[in-house]
């Protein structure tokens, strides 16, 4: 769905951030992404995937040491976690928060309304909202007795995941920053949530998935696979070559850019 | 004999972190507790004699441990950061007759689910206001009348139980309270009979300067189950004293639930004890929901007097300015296989206080017990203060113990997934806040006390989280 004429959604220009006590794992990451794209970034362990996807979504952890976001002709990076969501930027975290005696219907609810609020769109009351979950769950193959359970607490890997999509069918992002959410999945759902990832697309929003398998990538195409390592992407390629690294591995890749890097410390 | 009315002298500390000045100020103004005896003995000769001799026999015993035995203060151990001299410089009577009190008055409080409801005004029992009868092997009756009628079914069976899990030579308070021994509630369950909903025990105060004395008995026969829910309310927002006996005796392979909840007046002194025996492969669970008072001293005990009991203990105390909240629990593995689980779960906001000791102790021979202990404290406010202690004493080589103890503030990773999903950061945390409260409510499992204490918990808590 490559169009030149697209509307850029997320521009992240040599974004460098660290954490603790100034451990640098962002080390200049670029990425421009489009209204109607598909993006997804592969990349070893411990390369920084998680990281950039939680320093856009506003952790409090990271530190942002250089660089820019622009979200939807906004700067990003000046905005408070919450206005980001309500803007439109929204995280399926690749391990899903559990929060003990808050319903989930009641977390989406108060998520729902309060992004509603911020785009001048209606309030729903829990009837009505119940309504709405339901028509969305159903989509997911979710059994509604996750709305009266605890968030995320004692679900099962896949279903904290799907519990992640729903949350993503409910808030109607415009960029959805998916973070693993094909991890855990058994095949059916896979299908079942790729669907929902699916049905989710517009011209006017993007889909950027974080994973490390070819798999998902069968149900959703990609316009773009980004090879991340060692804190920033050293690869841009199309959707071949996330077959190609599903065959070959990353050290073709890799290995070179570790060189650089060491050539760099060497300096 | 008049009394002078209450007067409380002393408001909210907010310098409770400030050990050495405490202790200082403690050293001057600690209240005598001797003229706190005299005055709350006082009315006991008041008391008509029992009909039943045995019972007359419990108090006179019970007055003479309360004239010896030494009110707590602060130089005692267990009493160390729960200071009583507030409640010794305030008088309290008991009721002498009971105060009129409308069916009205206790909508708010009727359990829906709970068939059976025994009331209790002032510590006096309110037969027009109680209700249900007893069910198949379930008996939920009033003490005072058991006690009355030699002929009575239980007569037998509670003078053998009353006062043998909490004997009057257990502590000043428990001895104050069998002096007075009258009213109360008996909850007895035949033997293999399962009652699963719940009772009722409700016990209101409906004036400041009144102290009572609840006593509750619960006897499970062998391979019985009950669900008791005791409940102590206010119909008023002064000073009264609330001093409580729960008896609870498990036998063999029987099981009860136990909800105790506390929403007395933000002025009032609750101190209770509650003694569980569990036999072998018997089961006790237990949540305790500490919302009012004051002061609060909930004294939890639970023993494993054979093999195979499961034991499982969830606190919660919600404590705002000017109140505390202490929690002793202890539970005794005296035999082997005996699995407990306790979490202990208090939220902090204004200059209030929470103290947790939760004692464990597992006897030589008491091989493969299994405990698991969480205490999780949760501070809103610079001016609370947290003491939590858990004390695990081991004598058996071959068990499982864990335990921990958490302080803290709102986790950073829970309320940044709220804040990912668009939700306000003051929203966010009052929903995390109600939340840790919630998750102890929920287990209550009675839906609609739940529904209305989850309430008043996001009120309470609405009201913490905003700026004041
Ligand atoms: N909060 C943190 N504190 C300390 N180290 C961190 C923190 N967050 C990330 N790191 C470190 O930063 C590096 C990148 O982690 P990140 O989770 O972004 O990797 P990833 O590419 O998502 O890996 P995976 O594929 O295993 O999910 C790792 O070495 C990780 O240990
Ligand atoms: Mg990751």
């Amino acid at each position: 769905m490559k169009d030149p004429q697209a509307m850029p959604v997320l521009e992240v220009r040599g974004l460098r951030a660290t954490v603790g006590d100034g451990v640098e794992i962002l080390k200049g990451v670029d990425l421009l992404v489009k209204a109607g794209e598909v993006h997804a970034i592969m990349g070893p362990n411990g390369s920084g995937k998680s990281t950039l996807s939680k320093v856009l979504a506003g952790h409090p952890d990271y530190t942002v040491t250089a660089g820019e976001v622009i979200f939807r002709d906004r700067e990003l990076l000046a905005m408070p976690a919450e206005e980001r969501a309500r803007a439109g930027l929204f995280l399926g975290f690749q391990y899903p928060v559990e929060i003990p005696g808050v319903a989930n219907s009641q977390f989406m609810r108060l998520a729902y309304n309060s992004v509603q609020t911020a785009r001048g769109g209606e309030e729903l009351d829990p009837l009505e909202f119940d309504d709405l979950v339901r028509e969305r769950m159903k989509y997911l193959e979710m059994d509604p007795a996750f709305l009266e359970r605890s968030v995320n607490e004692g679900f099962s890997g896949g279903e904290k995941k799907r519990n992640e999509i729903l949350q993503m069918a409910l808030l109607d992002p415009t960029v959805a920053l998916l973070d693993e959410t094909d991890s855990g999945l058994d095949i059916d759902a896979l299908r079942i949530v790729a669907g929902g990832i699916n049905r989710l697309r517009r011209e006017d929003n993007a889909v950027v998935l974080v994973t490390h398998y070819q798999r998902l990538l069968n149900y959703v195409i990609p316009d773009y696979v980004h090879v991340f390592d060692d804190g920033h992407i050293v690869r841009t390629g199309d959707k071949f070559l996330a077959l190609e690294l599903e065959e070959r591995g990353y050290d073709w890749i890799t290995a070179p850019a570790a060189a650089n890097s060491a050539q760099a410390q060497a300096r | 004999m008049s009394m002078p009315p209450p007067v409380a002298q002393d408001d909210a500390q907010d310098d409770t972190r400030d050990e050495a000045r405490n202790e200082a100020r403690d050293a001057n103004t600690s209240a005598p507790p001797a003229a706190y005896r005299t005055s709350v003995l006082d009315s006991q000769r008041a008391l008509a004699g029992s009909p039943a001799a045995w019972v007359n026999q419990l108090r006179r015993e019970a007055l003479e441990q309360a004239h010896v035995l030494s009110l707590p203060t602060r130089q005692d151990e267990d009493w160390r950061f729960t200071d009583l001299s507030a409640l010794y410089r305030l008088a309290f009577k008991a009721a002498s007759a009971p105060a009129a009190v409308v069916a009205q008055a206790i909508d708010p409080y009727r359990i829906a689910e709970a068939p059976q409801r025994l009331v209790f005004i002032d510590g006096v029992y309110a037969p027009e206001l109680s209700e249900g009868p007893s069910g198949e092997g379930l008996t939920v009756c009033s003490l005072a009348q058991v006690i009355a009628e030699p002929s009575h079914r239980l007569h037998e069976t509670v003078r053998a139980h009353l006062g043998t899990l909490a004997p009057a030579s257990g502590g000043a308070f428990a001895a104050i309270n069998t002096a007075y021994l009258h009213h109360g509630a008996v909850l007895h369950v035949a033997r293999n009979q399962a009652q699963l909903t719940p009772s009722h025990l409700l016990f209101i105060t409906t004036r400041e300067g009144l102290a009572s004395y609840p006593r509750v008995l619960v006897i499970a026969e062998g391979g019985s189950q009950c669900h008791v829910v005791e409940d102590h309310v206010s119909l008023h927002q002064g000073a009264a004293c609330v001093n409580a006996v729960t008896e609870v005796h498990i036998e063999t392979n029987a099981q009860v639930r136990h909800a105790r909840i506390q929403r007395d007046s933000r002025s009032s002194f609750h101190i209770a004890r509650c003694a569980v025996s569990v036999a072998r492969d018997a089961r006790y669970e237990s949540v305790s929901i500490d919302l009012g008072a004051r002061l609060s001293r909930l004294d939890l005990s639970v023993r494993q007097e054979a093999p195979g009991v499961h034991i499982a203990l969830d606190g919660l105390a919600l404590v705002g300015n000017g109140q505390l909240a202490d929690t002793h629990s202890f539970i005794d593995h005296a035999a082997a296989n005996g699995a407990s689980r306790q979490l202990h779960k208090t939220i902090l906001s204004g200059a209030s206080h929470a103290v947790f000791n939760g004692r464990i102790l597992v006897r030589p021979g008491a091989q493969h017990t299994d405990s698991a202990q969480q205490s999780r404290n949760l501070l809103t406010s610079g001016r609370a203060r947290v003491d939590a202690k858990p004390q695990l004493e081991i004598h058996a080589d071959d068990v499982k113990c864990a335990h921990g103890a958490t302080v803290g503030q709102i986790d950073q990773g829970e309320l940044f997934y709220l804040l990912s999903r668009g939700i306000a950061p003051e929203a966010a945390r009052n929903l995390l806040t109600y939340g840790f409260a919630a998750d102890i409510i929920n287990r209550l499992g009675v839906a609609s006390l739940a529904q209305r204490l989850r309430q008043q918990v996001l009120e309470q808590t609405d009201r913490a989280g905003s700026p004041s």
